[in-house]
């Protein structure tokens, strides 16, 4: 055993204790620029707490000694959870202590020079990154630490370190110096004094080099502007919030999940809001202010056209039918010179005293305007699922669910005291079952139980599948059956879109029973299954009346009796929205009044019922196909929804407040918004999209009404119309030629959506290669770990070794002393 | 914007709206905000940067901090004594770290400072013991808290020291894509 060195508590060996990094200068001559780094003020407060561990030490040093080089004497290797702990057992001397508060990744965010220093690392890296040096530039090392990940502060003095940082934010560009700016962890009055200084040197530079060429003062003066002009135009955009109030009530109420619904419901809205723009303005507009030559009988308004759409609505902007197939007629200015195209009565064509006219192409307008508006939302719909995807990218790994449980699922935005303390009682259970899931481990199923699951699951999908089919052969009969065309009372109209809307109600609540039975791994699986069965029962629906719309209604409207076959499937579109919303609201009021009354009144049970978050957004998802399935034959069907939105919005509100709780499982809020904005992406506007694009290339439109009477597809407009504007104006023949090439060929297409798929092949690449270098780094953290336990041992052992040497010298000297007296 | 108002100078809002994630407007209801916290402290005009802080007991008390249970620590995190008086300038500081547009390592750091209880830069068992119990309400038993914060530090320690680092920490967080939408108060 080693020998016992016999430290007593006389004040003349803590001081020694005190005194010994003199002894150790050697040793902790490498770490001295990092103590000179610590700022004055925290360095006191160290020294309190290493005033007290080391009163505390001095009881234990000889055991902790003891243990320490016991455990160094077993070697580096891997602790496991039984084992000692080096770095936590030991009690360590006052210098390991002062040296080990004075390590970097000890000091991030506690001292302002810290801070700077990271913050100065970072601006290099970007002003790098700017430059883009190839990584071959740097040495190859085993760890990618050395290679660039993270930089060395050069400088060691502190103000220099600070110059440096504002250097650095001069050079970069406007945009980023905001960026970095906003993005360092120091407190506000340090960083508007930062601004200050990095702004001023660059107001100055303009004074005092006269050498600045007149572009690039030009350019500078175009960049302020713009961005002068996109703050502005942001806060003006900010002060349009809609609901703000009843955003931050709800998600104070009900959290994040929930309000994950109300977003999603905005972001609609400002969908319709963009197409009902879009289309008022080129189509609506100029319709209304020339209406076309009164038609047949004058048919009076009677309250029942607002659910049906027919009667008196056939004959106005708001469907197809009503729009010329002429252009119309503005006089303008002489200097413009468009010729009239296509109009059918040549007098109406040149106005008076020679003026020449203009002229607006109505076909033409519906054609492109329609095509744009789908063109624009595809992308705007693309960029935000990427945009969340991005967001929701994370490591799938199933083995940190407590820290995640505990850290980051408390949702701050709750501050209604009862919400509080639901949430709190939630994360209780679950905590509680998570620790009893990782106490018990999982117990093998046995064959027959086995079996007995998968005969289950399939029965449940047997059923919930056979049931979708019965539904929708349900609809298919009956519209060819019972479905009038042109019926004697208009009532009766209503008929398939209450059916279908009831389906859609009732299916539901079969699959929720269904699924009753069943058992799942997880809670998420089992909300995805449900989500996926009600999203084939409503594709399948939606499948069996685009076909009879456009296949069967479409084809042969000549036979069936039907002068305008786009009128009439946009006002059964009309209706199936309309239907939609009713359903809603007595659902609404069955659903969730009723079933609190029901829940609280007769089975006395506590809790309101659970917002179903997941079923109300499949169900706004149903409303936008539905409306932009519509579009192309009612113009003004984006407004229609837009009202819908907008009753929906306080309907659900007011339900919520009165009738609902918060959800007692988790929901995975970004997750799931990623998960709804791609199923608006894929099955709904894909969906709508091939139905609009099949409808212009390949039917034929009806030959009485509407803008496209008497071409042979709706397509035709555009090529007639650029084929006309390009015998008037020669020079735009390159117009013609890029018509035909690129919008009518479909090798264009072919040849973009391989570019879309390679690009998107591409980002997966990436994304898995990023993947890689987490692993490694996580590995590489580990490394560090190993490397910093057995450096500071190291530092231990030296210093026992000094001391045990020192000591003896030292009881030498107090006997003397004590000789001496 | 051509206001006319007479809090601030168009530079500071300059600096306000280039240093934090609010703008111009939100920067002056932000002030009204501050303002009714104690309307015989705070002045209307800070043109000329006033030296006032209020003390933690009144920010603490507001609506959307009340029912937090942090409430304490992150009045704490943002204060520059450390004991929770803000100044103007920290409570602007606060309310932009934990908005919407915050990007994730900037609330990444202040998360962190916010659960470590005995600022010594580290998660230790007792601070994730008191994390613990304050999430619920001491409605676990104390050899539930013991345990969860084991599994806790086992699950979560790379560099093996029982403790968290801010880099073990950071790791964490990237595997709860959740944390933007959650570490968020509005305001």
């Amino acid at each position: 055993m080693a020998s016992n060195f016999g430290f007593s508590q006389d004040p003349h060996h803590m001081e020694a204790g005190l005194e010994s990094p003199v002894d150790e200068r050697v040793v902790l001559h490498s770490f001295s620029p990092l103590i000179k780094e610590a700022s004055p003020s925290s360095e006191e407060r160290r020294e309190a707490v290493e005033m007290q561990d080391l009163a505390e030490e001095q009881d234990g040093d000889d055991q902790a000694f003891l243990s320490s080089s016991a455990l160094v004497g077993r070697g580096r290797g891997r602790l496991g959870a039984k084992q000692v702990n080096p770095l936590v057992r030991a009690r360590w001397s006052a210098a390991t202590q002062r040296v080990l508060c004075s390590m970097p990744s000890r000091t991030i965010g506690r001292s302002q020079n810290a801070v700077i220093s990271q913050c100065y690392n970072r601006s290099v890296r970007r002003l790098r990154r700017q430059s883009q040096p190839s990584i071959r530039d740097f040495s190859l090392s085993a760890r990618p630490s050395i290679r660039g990940y993270r930089m060395e502060v050069t400088s060691e003095d502190e103000e220099n370190t600070r110059e440096q940082l504002v250097k650095n934010l001069q050079a970069l560009s406007a945009g980023d110096r905001i960026r970095m700016l906003r993005a360092m962890p120091i407190n506000m009055t340090e960083k508007s004094e930062l601004r200050k200084l990095a702004c001023s040197f660059k107001e100055k530079r303009p004074r005092s080099s006269t050498g600045i060429s007149f572009f690039s003062r030009v350019k500078y003066y175009v960049i302020i502007t713009l961005q002068h002009g996109w703050c502005s135009w942001l806060s003006f955009l900010q002060s349009l919030q809609l609901w703000q109030v009843a955003v931050k009530t709800i998600g104070g109420r009900f959290g994040t999940g929930v309000l994950s619904y109300f977003l999603f419901l905005k972001t609609l809205l400002l969908f319709n809001v963009f197409h009902f723009f879009v289309n008022g303005l080129f189509l609506v507009i100029p319709q209304a202010v020339n209406p076309p030559r009164p038609g047949a009988a004058e048919i009076s308004f009677t309250g029942l056209e607002l659910l049906t759409g027919g009667g008196y609505f056939t004959d106005t902007v708001m469907f197809y039918g009503y729009y010329t197939n002429s252009s119309l007629n503005e006089t303008c200015q002489p200097s413009l010179k468009l010729t009239c195209a296509g109009a059918p009565d040549p007098a109406g064509c040149r106005g008076g005293d020679g003026a020449t006219q203009m002229s607006y192409n109505i076909p033409a307008a519906y054609f492109f305007t329609t095509g744009a508006a789908f063109f624009v939302t595809c992308i705007i719909l693309v960029y935000s699922m990427s945009k969340s995807f991005g967001q929701s990218f994370h490591i799938k790994k199933s083995r940190s669910n407590l820290t995640t449980k505990v850290f980051f699922s408390w949702d701050f935005k709750v501050i209604k005291k009862s919400s509080v303390k639901l949430q709190a009682e939630n994360l209780c259970t679950q905590l509680k079952e998570l620790l009893s899931e990782v106490n018990c481990r999982q117990v093998e199923k046995s064959q027959v139980q086995r079996l007995s699951w998968l005969a289950v699951h399939a029965l449940a999908w047997t059923m919930c599948l056979a049931s979708t089919l019965a539904c929708a052969c349900l609809v298919f009969f009956f519209l060819d059956e019972h479905h009038p065309l042109s019926p004697n009372d208009e009532a009766s109209l209503l008929a398939l879109p209450a059916l279908v809307s009831s389906i859609n109600l009732l299916q539901p609540g079969f699959f929720n029973a269904v699924a009753w039975m069943e058992e799942y791994d997880s809670p998420s699986v089992r909300a995805y299954v449900a989500i996926f069965r009600n999203l084939l029962l409503k594709v399948s629906v939606l499948g069996v009346l685009c076909y009879h719309w456009l296949g069967k209604i479409a084809a042969n409207s000549k036979s069936l009796g039907l002068t305008c076959w786009e009128s009439y499937v946009g006002q059964e579109l009309y209706r199936f929205l309309l239907m939609d919303f009713i359903f809603t609201i007595l659902d609404t009021l069955f659903g969730e009044f009723l079933w609190k009354l029901f829940s609280q009144r007769v089975l006395r049970r506590q809790r309101k019922p659970v917002f179903d978050i997941a079923r109300n957004v499949l169900e706004l998802v149903y409303g936008q196909t539905l409306a932009w399935l519509g579009v192309l034959f009612s113009p003004l069907l984006p407004a229609v929804q837009i009202i819908k939105l907008l009753l929906l919005f306080y309907m659900k509100k007011t339900s919520l407040m009165m009738n609902c709780q918060a959800p007692r499982r988790p929901w995975r809020a970004s997750q799931m918004t990623t998960f709804f904005i791609s199923l608006l992406c894929f099955p709904s506007f894909l969906g709508a999209a091939v139905c609009v694009t099949y409808t212009i290339w390949m039917l034929e439109p009806s030959a009485e009404c509407g803008p496209f009477r008497k071409l042979s597809t709706m397509a035709m407009s555009g090529k007639s119309w650029v084929a006309e504007l390009v015998n008037a104006h020669p020079k735009l023949a390159w117009l013609c030629w890029v018509h035909s090439h690129l919008v009518e060929n479909p090798i264009f297409l072919f040849v973009v959506a391989g570019i879309f798929l390679i690009v998107t092949y591409f980002h997966t690449q990436v994304v898995d290669g990023q993947r890689k270098i987490i692993v490694l780094l996580q590995e590489q953290i580990e490394n560090e770990g190993q490397d910093k336990k057995f450096l500071i041992s190291k530092l231990q052992m030296a210093h026992e070794e000094k001391r045990s040497t020192s000591s003896p010298r030292q009881e030498l000297r107090s006997r003397e002393d004590s000789c001496m007296d | 914007m051509g206001n006319k108002q007479t809090i601030f100078t168009d530079e500071q809002l300059d600096a306000y709206q280039d240093c934090t994630f609010f703008t111009r407007k939100e920067i002056l209801r932000l002030h009204g905000r501050y303002h009714e916290l104690a309307p015989h402290l705070v002045p209307m005009d800070y043109t000329h940067d006033p030296d006032v802080k209020l003390p933690s007991a009144l920010i603490v008390n507001m609506p959307e901090l009340k029912e937090n249970p942090f409430r304490s620590r992150i009045v704490e995190s943002f204060s520059e004594d450390g004991e929770g008086n803000l100044s103007f300038n920290d409570f602007v500081d606060m309310f932009s770290v934990l908005s919407e547009m915050a990007p994730r390592e900037l609330k990444a750091i202040y998360a962190f400072k916010i659960y470590d209880f005995n600022t010594d830069n580290f998660i230790c068992k007792e601070d994730l013991e008191k994390t613990l119990n304050k999430l619920t309400r001491e409605e676990l038993t104390p050899e539930e808290v013991n345990l969860v914060c084991e599994k806790a530090i086992e699950e979560a320690d790379l560099d093996g020291d029982s403790k968290l680092s801010f880099a073990d920490f950071e790791n964490m967080i990237s595997r709860a894509p959740d944390f933007l939408s959650t570490f968020h108060i509005r305001i």
